[in-house]
């Protein structure tokens, strides 16, 4: 197939294959992992035929893939990768290192659960326990979101040089067949131009990354990685702008779904969100006002915005599909971080839902928004299936 | 050897008398400026100097410990992409860095034939944390994790990367300088996963005088304990001078890391270095029939 404005029938995976060619990196090391390896095998086949001029390196594990990342990015070039699960916990040092050495790197993370004991299925359990690595993080609920994301990622990332991790669900979206537009190759280059850094490593420079700092130095480097951080909302949403100008379709930070009047409001992230959506429809149907809040970019968390979006709502469900133990739901304590001391906050109910990647219905959510309604939420975040 | 240009620079946070920093000086004077290097945690990251200063002329990414030689490949690919494709990347990374953590990704950027330049600066041991054993500390030294000396061998990590059959695998040390330089230029010279191994006699973890660092390293090699020698292409071995010429005993009477060692022990260390030697020298009569 070629690139063009008809929309043709691809998984997730390889939507985000599609997003990371027409955004021409020109360094991709990976490592093949299930349910990532689809991404690895179309950037590959694209590479063999010509199509993508890219440098592809196959070390002998993640943690290779991210280091050779780090230093080909600090090379000056654009690099992408693709990884999952055990893949991102084997990098997990790397991905500080990443963000400590300002390197613009966009990887795609599909979701599935951490081993042990082993298992193959949506759980985002792997990136949230990313959370402080410095990575910025957007979580997708569908293919063409996740070609889109991709062009996104480079944009905002080579901005504010910071890298960008983009997740998507364990086969709901990595695996499942859509409708996505490929946008034409001169449409990406119209909204990604080449990666022109102003620091790089090269003998005719003579600049170095690393060497030992003072605590003064250190203290330093890491208050301008939160400078960075903060105006990462504002730069996302003008990456999207832009995006929606040129291909007409954007996706928000924080996508309200049915919002208008709400007194309840189903929180989530990734695939979750197509099924959220249908309960809120019934919920709709039914007479009840209630609402989705998608969050899209979950790192930085947009705190503002969802202040904002839950201004005046007296019940949010917090659906997690991930879990910490002894913590609960991480999207769950993140909103009630972002929430705590603001006048007339919601009330915050949270679900550990889907937690390994077991189904969970619209009904079920429907269920769970009826209990928040009715009931004082609980401290901790409670286990539904 | 002609005039040199100096690429590590005075003023370096070397200790006194340290062979590390005469090794690094020559061998990044015969590679010259269009060179990039990648260190990961070890005596040459901290030889290299604390920001704003760098000890070295030539750009520094300072890489994790486990990943020099991945890193090393990502660089080159970058510098590839920009055309910079005769621009060396050297790995400078000591015994810990490589026998230890660091093997898993040079064994793999070995198989890929990857067009780095892989420099081991061997002291035998962590000696940056103040001296405990790697993978490379030799049978009986002892050290700080091993204080009644090291029970098993060192691990023969030349024999590992000629194995990978890497155009050229190598051992050299600054005790024979002119060999060192000379290994140097060869590796500069071909393309693909080259790799140097540098014994490093380390004064403080060694226990050896500050003024005795090249002494030492010319009895490892006379000693047989560590044999110069080349390996092209996995397959081809070369002997280099000298030859064994005298008891080990020489040599490790010459550091403290092996006081109080008995006859029997030495003894037994003769007949490994007997062994090896001789093996290496079949090896090298088969390359030359070849």
């Amino acid at each position: 197939m070629s690139p063009g404005n008809d929309a043709v029938l691809l998984t997730g995976n390889h939507a985000v294959a599609w997003g990371a060619r027409l955004a021409r990196p020109k360094v991709v090391p990976v490592y093949p992992i299930t349910p990532q390896t689809p991404i690895l095998e179309l950037l590959t086949e694209f590479q063999a035929q010509g199509e993508l001029e890219a440098e592809i390196i196959t070390p002998e594990s993640e943690h290779s893939v991210m280091a050779a990342c780090i230093a080909a990015s600090l090379g000056g070039v654009r690099v992408f990768t693709a990884t999952a699960s055990q893949g991102l916990m084997l990098m997990h040092e790397l991905l500080h290192y990443a963000s400590g050495a300002r390197a613009p790197i966009v990887m795609a993370n599909v979701n599935r659960t951490i081993a042990s004991p082993w298992g193959f299925w949506p759980d985002q359990t792997d990136s949230v326990a990313q959370r402080d690595t410095g990575w910025i993080q957007f979580y997708v609920e569908s293919a063409q979101e996740g070609l889109d994301t991709v062009l996104q990622a480079f944009r905002i990332a080579e901005r504010v040089r910071l890298p960008v991790m983009i997740n998507l669900d364990a086969f709901y979206v990595s695996h499942s067949l859509e409708p996505v537009r490929v946008p034409p190759q001169a449409l990406a280059d119209e909204y990604l131009p080449p990666y022109a850094p102003e620091h790089y490593l090269d003998p005719a420079r003579g600049e170095s990354w690393g060497n030992v700092v003072t605590q003064e130095m250190y203290w330093r480097h890491r208050r301008d990685i939160g400078g960075a951080m903060d105006a990462v909302p504002e730069v996302a949403a003008e990456a999207d702008r832009e995006w929606q100008r040129l291909s007409g379709r954007g996706w928000d930070l924080v996508e309200r779904y049915r919002c208008e009047g709400a007194d309840l409001v189903v929180l989530t992230m990734g695939s979750m969100c197509g099924t959220a959506r249908e309960a809120v429809d019934e919920l709709r149907d039914a007479g009840h006002a209630a609402g989705l809040l998608k969050v899209r970019l979950f790192r930085p968390l947009p705190a503002a915005e969802l202040r904002r979006a839950l201004a005046g709502v007296r019940d949010v469900l917090v659906l997690d599909r991930n879990f910490s133990p002894g913590a609960g739901g991480v999207l769950h304590q993140e909103l009630r971080a972002a929430l705590y001391g603001t006048a007339a906050a919601p009330r915050v109910h949270g679900a550990l839902a889907g937690v390994g990647g077991v189904n969970v219905p619209p009904a079920k959510i429907a269920e769970l928004a009826g209990r928040a309604r009715s009931s004082e939420p609980l401290p901790e975040a409670v286990w539904a299936r | 050897m002609g005039k040199m240009i100096d690429i590590l620079c005075s003023g370096h946070a070397a200790c006194p008398g340290c062979i590390d920093a005469v090794s690094a000086r020559h061998v990044l004077a015969a590679l010259g400026p269009d060179c990039v290097a990648v260190m990961p945690p070890s005596c040459m990251a901290v030889i290299a100097g604390p920001q704003p200063f760098s000890g070295l002329r030539i750009p520094v990414y300072q890489a994790s410990l486990e990943s020099a030689a991945a890193s090393a490949c990502g660089l080159r690919r970058a510098l590839d992409v920009r055309g910079r494709t005769e621009t060396q990347v050297v790995v400078l990374a000591g015994d810990g860095g490589t026998y230890d953590i660091g093997l898993q990704c040079l064994s793999s950027a070995a198989e890929r034939n990857e067009n780095i330049l892989y420099v081991c600066f061997d002291n035998e041991g962590y000696m940056n944390t103040g001296a405990q054993k790697s993978s490379s500390t030799p049978r009986y030294a002892k050290t700080g994790s091993t204080p009644a000396g090291k029970p098993t061998r060192k691990k023969n990590f030349t024999e590992i990367m000629a194995a990978h059959r890497v155009p050229y695998a190598a051992t050299a040390t600054a005790g024979f300088l002119r060999d060192l330089v000379r290994k140097v230029e060869k590796a500069k010279s071909l393309r693909g996963t080259r790799v140097l191994t540098l014994l490093i006699p380390c004064l403080d973890g060694w226990g050896v005088p500050e003024d005795q660092g090249i002494a030492v390293a010319r009895l490892a090699v006379q000693s047989g304990m560590f044999p110069l020698y080349e390996v092209e292409d996995g397959l081809r071995y070369t002997l280099n001078d000298p030859p064994k010429s005298r008891p080990v005993r020489d040599y490790l009477m010459s550091q403290g890391r092996y006081r109080n060692l008995g006859d029997a022990q030495l003894d037994e260390l003769q007949r490994e270095v007997d062994a090896d030697w001789a093996r290496l020298e079949q090896r090298a009569q088969a390359s030359a029939v070849q």
